[in-house]
């Protein structure tokens, strides 16, 4: 009578102790991780948006500084001032992070921008009264500044949807998201990371 | 009658067994760090760290004396180093990884500032954390390094050259920013850790303590249990012992005749409680990042 019972008491409580033990698991073993590493490359995107929106309204004012000292290099001039409006005008899609297409044009134009505008800081090189000229030293240690956050954002970025994307393709996220977050979609991510040292360095 | 029940649950309690040590496993794995490719940093030994052996001992104390003081005026943390080499690594590239990697300014506040100088490669950086690029911006920064520091270092007056630009860094921040008290918050990953032990002694100490006589003896056998589950579970050595000395004392002590969940629970908090906070609470002394962070602020110069 008392063994039976005892015994009985044993099972249940093993039983008990086994769905502590697995639910004790699941909570360590990533049912969480599909929602932070998302919120992770949300937050990484906005940085990135962040830091080129930050670069776009630099220009306006450098470019009126390069005028001001070499208004001849119309070419290069004009070549920034477009790349830049057509960031301005493009269009980012709400699923912009999921869509190859949108974030191939979001990342082309960005770096059509990036190229006219160090394109621009040689040429400036030529003119050695805008090189001195104090508003504009300032102007370009900002863009310097301004190009070395988005490289680190960007890569903050290639980090966090590596990080997710792996999370999503690899077991037990895979299963994680069968199971709970059919809705997860893979993220695109940058082809290359924008180099530190995309902007040439102007020596005094 | 009484047999097959035995052999059913001997059954059980076997073929359990490897599931619970391979969930434990899995976890254990899980709960590891994920390495990244980085470059390698030196140690965060104090406010100065000289790497490059720039700098004299006097000079570098006076430095570490002032930046200390800033800190407990103002909280910002200001840090100077100077690098052996920067390992292929852009000066941007690293500055901000080490000071990722220290985690200098305060959490929440990242109010840090790293003077970095590679004479090696013959650049320096200001490397500027996110709450303190709006005072000591780009600009300011880039000014600091053209006439403050590079005109020393071109004469290869290395510490008057890094005395200089601290004093500049500091007289550019100079009280401008609102005094903060230095926090000490703990990290979730590590209350998370004491919930799930929490969890575990109260549900887990019951049911356990409910399988055994109240005893010295069987108070070992539960420990030893708890000991498993608690490693093999939380993927901690220390947490496992601390789960098992709490368990063995409540089955000591409380369990035996009727004491109900509740009247346990009181118990078990206290103790893990204490047991937790003390096992984790760092040392005093010695300097160290507040869990500041950075995202490439600042300017850099070369000579």
């Amino acid at each position: 009578m008392i063994n039976e019972s005892s015994i009985g008491m044993f099972k249940r409580a093993l039983l008990l102790a086994m769905s502590i033990v697995v639910l004790a698991g699941l909570a360590g073993c990533g049912i969480n991780k599909i929602p932070t590493y998302d919120e992770e490359v949300i937050a990484a995107w906005s940085q990135v948006l962040n830091q080129y929106q930050r670069r776009a309204e630099l220009i306006p004012n450098l470019v009126n500084t390069v005028k001001g000292f070499a208004a001849q290099e119309k070419e290069v001039l004009t070549a920034v001032v477009e790349a830049r409006s057509k960031v301005a005008r493009m269009q980012v899609p709400k699923d912009v992070l999921t869509n190859p297409q949108a974030f191939k044009n979001f990342q082309q134009s960005q770096d059509a921008l990036g190229s006219a505008l160090s394109r621009l800081l040689v040429v400036v090189e030529r003119y050695p009264d805008l090189k001195s000229n104090q508003n504009f030293l300032t102007l370009q240690s900002q863009l310097e500044g301004t190009e070395n956050r988005i490289a680190v954002a960007r890569r903050d970025y290639i980090e966090a949807v590596k990080r997710y994307n792996t999370e999503l393709r690899t077991i037990p996220g895979r299963w994680w998201r069968a199971l709970l977050y059919s809705d997860a979609e893979l993220k695109e991510n940058f082809t290359a990371p924008e180099s530190v040292q995309e902007v040439p360095e102007v020596k005094f | 009658m009484p047999r097959p029940k035995q052999q059913t649950g001997s059954i059980l309690a076997w073929q359990s067994l490897p599931i619970v040590l391979a969930l434990g496993m899995l976890s254990l794995f899980w709960v590891l760090p994920q390495a990244e490719s980085a470059p390698s940093f030196p140690t965060l030994a104090g406010r100065v760290v000289d790497e490059a052996g720039l700098l004299s001992s006097p000079v570098k104390r006076d430095l570490e004396n002032r930046f200390a003081d800033y800190e407990r005026a103002t909280s910002n943390q200001v840090v100077v180093v100077t690098l052996q080499s920067l390992q292929g690594y852009s000066v941007e590239d690293y500055g901000y990884q080490l000071g990722r990697h220290w985690a200098i300014g305060q959490q929440d506040e990242d109010n840090g500032v790293l003077l970095i100088v590679a004479p090696k490669e013959r650049k320096v950086r200001i490397e500027v954390g996110y709450g303190l690029e709006g005072q000591l911006t780009d600009a300011m920064s880039h000014n600091i390094i053209q006439t403050q520091i590079l005109p020393l270092f071109r004469q290869a007056k290395f510490e008057q050259g890094i005395v200089a630009g601290s004093q500049a860094i500091l007289d550019v921040l100079g009280g401008a920013y609102e005094p903060a008290p230095v926090r000490t918050a703990e990290r979730s990953p590590r209350f998370q850790g004491l919930f799930m032990l929490f969890i575990f002694v109260i549900i887990g100490g019951q049911l356990l303590s409910g399988l055994f006589k109240s005893g010295v003896k069987s108070g070992v056998v539960v420990g030893g249990i708890a000991f498993f589950v608690g490693w093999l579970v939380l993927g901690s050595i220390l947490l496992g012992i601390l789960l098992a000395f709490l368990l063995f004392f409540f089955h000591v002590f409380f369990s035996g005749g009727g004491s109900g969940p509740l009247s346990g629970t009181g118990g078990y908090y206290g103790g893990y409680r204490r047991g937790g906070y003390s096992g984790g609470s760092f040392g005093g002394g010695g300097f160290s990042g507040g869990g500041g962070s950075f995202g490439g602020g600042g300017a850099s110069g070369g000579w």
